[in-house]
């Protein structure tokens, strides 16, 4: 196990570094001047100097990239050019959010979506399991932000039940303040998830041991449950990854929407001001989410199927 | 990556939406996707929404009642009526013309981003799978790193880095959707190389550029085409997405994204332009998906289950 931890550690070391070296082409070599991309056009000469020398755009390209893998490896992201906050410092402020967000929505997500898709698959083709279909379609189709800005009107404008924006003070407060955000974003994950489990569901129950079980006298709950859902895993771990990292893009638009700190809205808010080192670390921050929820789903992989280790 | 469809490894964890027999024989692609349009009620459904889209979009001009752009100060926030069918916006804007005028920008990209992304995706899957060795290594390492990264995620950190406009938002998309061309190009290349007719091909003394042109690319085609429609869908999503975001298309142009962006800043005022846009966005992508999977259907029968 130490093994194929480490050797996925180490394969995930180019794509780190590919992933730098893509943001640093991306935001220092394509749009033509970053000075002026950053500051606009009716910036003057002087200003555009000034921006040039703080953010060492006179250096040589190959001073700059190395610079740049050296200050990203150290977590070091330079200040805000509008409010002039080290850029870590609004990282950390804004992080907990995001992860909250995500990790709420994903796990409501989870409890609607898996108990859905079993649902649809131990009643293949009958009204239940064409309603749970019908589901997971429009779930795909509407956007999340039209989702996000139905359930605000309804809910926070007309209903007046919840709060229309903010993230709240305290624990509860809180949690109050993220219902309907994460709601928003969880009605999409069981859509999707509620699919997956079916489609992998309705392949496992196919198989022999399946008939065995239910041959064998086994009652119907543990054959769906202890044979069926346990050898659905797999699949539906790659589900989830893949869910996860959707929220997070998902994220973005939530947090616009319901005026909620995170990271999301920083990477917004920052594009809108061209405040460039605060777009860079969130550019970045998002493509290391990106990398780690991959990394943590290989082991997942492991636990839940000890013969991917084997073949390794 | 796509959330649901996630056409990368169609088949493996898609389900069909709806389920039908495959088909016996062997079809033409064009035959294929005719008989599979006529065949089921939901498709044909999905196939008359996509026209009317398709239509609204191309006479845009002459369907649209106002001047998408045209501000009216005497009618701000109007709610639906006989003159404005979907009232009026913050700045006295028609809304209904405001949409139709936004479907020319989802049907732009719509089929501008899938077809670049087909382009380039089907270059480098072909030139990965036919060589192999260093060069297909190379490639296949950055197709999987793009490939981790959701689509709309990689199309918001491009966009990001980019800025927003009308070619950049064509150059985000087309990087969002080119390695999921790549790696099915790469995969159906590496089938096919292995048939008899290429390796006859090969000892006949054929040039490679012609055993490529001639011989692969018609032969990996069925995937790609599915691929294209399925992502036309997403495209149009992202798009409106990125618009929604500020860092699409930008105002005042009409965009179904923008659209809704408005609306949210004005959701005290009225509701509709919100309402209007998501309905249109769901109703478009939905079609246009349920057009892809059964595109896929036809022409790839064992998916079916």
């Amino acid at each position: 196990m130490t093994r194929y931890i480490l050797f996925r550690l180490l394969d995930a070391i180019p794509t780190v570094f590919l992933v730098l070296t893509l943001v640093f082409i991306a935001m220092r070599i394509l749009p033509g001047d970053p000075a002026l991309t950053a500051l606009g056009p009716l910036a003057d000469q002087a200003q555009l100097a000034i921006f040039r020398e703080r953010m060492g755009l006179n250096d040589p390209l190959w001073l700059q990239y190395l610079k740049f893998l050296w200050d990203a490896v150290h977590l070091d992201f330079g200040t805000s050019l509008i409010n002039d906050v080290p850029v870590r410092d609004l990282i950390i402020r804004n992080l907990p959010h995001t992860a909250y967000l995500t990790i709420v929505s994903v796990l409501m997500g989870l409890t609607v979506g898996i108990p859905l898709g079993v649902l649809a698959a131990t009643n293949r083709n009958k009204p239940a399991d064409h309603i749970v279909r019908l589901y997971s379609l429009i779930g795909y189709a509407i956007p999340d932000f039209y989702l996000a800005a139905v359930l605000l009107v309804v809910f926070s404008l007309k209903l007046g039940w919840f709060p229309i924006n903010g993230a709240g003070h305290g624990f509860w407060d809180g949690l109050y303040h993220i219902i309907l955000p994460a709601m928003t974003l969880a009605l999409l994950k069981s859509a999707f998830l509620g699919r997956l489990t079916r489609t992998s569901l309705l392949e496992v129950l196919g198989r022999d041991f399946v008939r065995t079980a239910r041959a064998k006298g086994a009652s119907e709950t543990r054959v769906v449950y202890k044979h069926g859902l346990r050898n659905a895993l797999l699949p539906l771990s790659t589900g989830i990854g893949i869910s996860i990292l959707a929220t997070l893009s998902g994220a973005v638009a939530i947090e616009l929407i319901f005026n909620r700190p995170g990271i999301g809205r920083l990477l917004i808010d920052a594009i809108h001001e061209r405040d460039y080192p605060v777009i860079q670390a969130g550019v970045m921050m998002f493509a290391f989410f990106v990398v780690i929820v991959n990394f943590i789903m290989d082991l997942v992989y492991v636990l839940v199927d000890p013969r991917i280790r084997m073949k390794s | 990556m796509n959330e649901v469809a996630e056409p990368g490894n169609a088949g493996s964890q898609t389900d069909n939406i709806f389920e039908r027999e495959a088909l016996a024989d062997e079809p033409t692609i064009a035959d294929a996707i005719r008989a599979v349009i006529f065949d089921r009620l939901s498709t044909k459904i999905a196939a008359v929404l996509v026209v009317v889209f398709i239509i609204t979009a191309v006479f845009a001009p002459t369907l649209a009642p106002y001047d998408p752009l045209s501000q009216s100060i005497l009618n701000i926030n109007k709610h639906p009526s006989w003159e404005h069918w979907l009232g009026t916006d913050q700045f006295g804007r028609d809304v209904m013309s405001r949409m139709i005028y936004g479907s020319r920008n989802s049907l732009i990209f719509g089929l501008l981003s899938p077809i670049f992304a087909a382009i380039l995706g089907v270059t480098l899957g072909v030139t990965a799978g036919y060589f192999g060795g260093i060069v297909d290594r190379l490639i296949s390492r950055v197709v999987d790193m793009l490939m981790a990264f959701p689509e709309l995620l990689l199309a918001i950190l491009i966009a990001a880095a980019l800025g927003g406009s009308f070619w950049n938002i064509v150059v985000v998309l087309t990087i969002a959707f080119t390695p999921g061309f790549a790696r099915v190009a790469r995969a159906s290349t590496l089938a096919v190389k292995q048939e008899p007719y290429v390796e006859a091909a090969i000892a006949a003394g054929v040039s490679t550029p012609v055993i490529i042109i001639r011989h692969i690319i018609p032969n990996i085609l069925a995937p790609i085409v599915v691929l294209m429609t399925l992502w036309a869908a997403s495209s149009i999503r992202v798009e409106a997405t990125l618009s929604f975001l500020g860092i699409g298309t930008q105002p005042p142009n009409p965009s179904w994204g923008n659209i809704i962006r408005d609306g949210l800043a004005n959701m005290f005022a009225t509701q509709w332009p919100i309402l209007a846009g998501g309905l249109t966005i769901t109703v478009v992508v939905l079609a246009i998906s349920i057009l892809g999977d059964s595109v896929r259907d036809a022409l790839d029968p064992e998916t079916n289950q």
